[in-house]
């Protein structure tokens, strides 16, 4: 599990999922989803919260655009690597690659 | 009114370290009249209510409580994130299991140095190889790995050596902060505050090990605000995102805030007399330096009022005596002259590195809140 979790490159072969510690949930009093972790909350917007739950270490990036394009119009070329990359790049997603 | 996101719970200052970098009030013993589990699981509820989401469970070291499983419990059945704050003492194989078991999400440990000699020294007792197997406990059940060093005068130098030590041990995460002058910490200051060559060294280390280490481990490095030109923004605002509740039951807006909330003399804040949705919403203390209403000069006509909100009060209330006054950390503020004078001191050649320090010592708990079966 750790030889492959500190791989950063985010290719659209990548296969992310949520680091360990990081907790997906619905903030009931502020109507809203985050993603918690230790020191940070950060609030997802709907497309964020579907990116998130297909991130399940199994699909791809490309897996999860075409997925992401086919529910939403407004889904651009890229969005979720972009979207994984800053996540990753917050320790806040991992990468398991092949 | 913003909701809080985080709670800070103080579950006891008993500890079995004596750092004394410590931020707990020196008044430790006001504080051993301490919330039941059933208060705190009451304090959980109203706060997921309020909408806090994380809950940063602390003290003192809060593996004291015998009741630390059911807490976390509590709050995690309230779907509140859980972050254990702990020296590693008390952190046994059954007891971590059952941690894991009951929901918690996050641990973070406290280690005083990258030698064995030079930690138990600064911690006032024989823990370092207990901390080490404790690393090794966590990472085994699965947290990431979170390492916690409180930088200061007598450490600082050895800041290469202790990165290198946590990135043997795996971590995923180490948090290198200078200390916060509140409390124990307070006391020590002439003998914590590093000096500025000691700090620029510090700063290229810590440059250096992320270049090498690159995405291996994340390094968060707090300077001292002694040497910053402006306040840090402290809690991000006075009851603006975060509340503290300590030991006996008290809330307070900032967890440095205890001598502060008694010279102010407002009604009490405490709940097991309020609900926590008053204390935030109503109680005066919470409202007292809540948006900028209340900031004197320079702050008032400053444009970064709403980028440090004034600095600590706690520090304005520390060094001055006067909770309203701007953060004397500030090159701007009337009493810029007192955080110069400690500097001047902190850079003085003549001043050793290894000063003698006062030691945080242990209240202990009160033997009535410890259970039966644990008694005997």
């Amino acid at each position: 599990m750790r030889s492959t979790r500190r791989m950063e490159i985010v290719d659209d072969a990548a296969r992310p999922r949520l680091a360990r510690h990081v907790r997906l949930k619905f903030d009931a009093a502020r109507g809203q989803y985050a993603l918690l972790s230790p020191e940070s909350i950060l609030v997802l917007n709907d497309t964020g919260v579907a990116i998130v739950e297909l991130c399940n270490s199994r699909r791809t990036i490309a897996d999860i655009q075409s997925e992401l394009g086919s529910r939403y119009d407004h889904v651009a070329d890229g969005d979720v690597r972009r979207f994984v990359t800053a996540l990753v790049g917050k320790h806040g997603m991992e990468i398991d690659h092949g | 009114m913003d909701k809080p996101y985080a709670l800070l719970a103080e579950l006891t200052y008993a500890c079995p370290l004596h750092c004394p970098y410590c931020s707990n009030p020196v008044a430790l013993d006001d504080y051993r009249d301490e919330l039941t589990t059933e208060e705190w699981q009451r304090v959980f509820a109203e706060a997921a209510d309020l909408g806090v989401l994380q809950v940063h469970l602390s003290g003192g070291e809060p593996l004291q409580r015998h009741d630390i499983v059911d807490l976390v419990q509590a709050a995690n059945g309230f779907g509140i994130y859980t972050n254990l704050i702990t020296s590693g003492l008390g952190f046994s194989t059954r007891r971590a299991e059952q941690l894991r078991d009951a929901g918690l999400d996050h641990v973070q440990v406290s280690i005083q140095a990258d030698q064995r000699d030079l930690s138990d020294q600064i911690a006032g007792t024989a823990s370092f190889e207990r901390k080490h197997e404790v690393t090794r406990l966590v990472k085994k059940l699965g947290w990431p790995l979170t390492l916690n060093v409180v930088l200061h005068r007598q450490n600082i130098d050895r800041i290469d050596a202790i990165i290198d030590m946590a990135a043997v041990m795996e971590a995923d995460r180490i948090e290198l902060a200078n200390t916060q002058y509140a409390g124990w910490a307070g006391r020590n200051r002439a003998e914590l505050l590093p000096s500025r060559e000691q700090l620029e060294r510090a700063e290229a280390a810590v440059l250096a090990a992320r270049a090498r280490l690159g995405d291996r481990m994340e390094i968060i490095y707090v300077i001292p605000d002694y040497y910053s030109r402006y306040p840090k923004p402290c809690m991000d605002g006075w009851a603006r995102r975060q509340f503290t509740v300590v030991p006996n039951g008290e809330t307070l807006p900032c967890p440095a805030a205890h001598e502060l909330a008694r010279g102010l003399n407002l009604p009490s804040t405490n709940v097991r007399e309020h609900s926590l949705e008053w204390i935030w919403s109503e109680s005066p203390l919470f409202k007292q330096f809540r948006g900028h209403e209340w900031m004197p000069d320079p702050c008032r006509s400053c444009d970064r009022r709403e980028i440090d909100f004034g600095g600590c009060r706690c520090q304005a209330f520390a060094l001055t005596g006067d909770a309203a006054r701007t953060d004397p950390v500030c090159h701007l503020s009337p009493d810029h002259g007192l955080v110069e004078a400690a500097v001047v001191d902190a850079n003085d050649t003549t001043r050793p590195r290894d000063g003698v320090l006062i030691p945080r010592p242990n209240p202990g708990r009160i033997r009535s809140q410890i259970p039966l079966e644990v008694r005997r």
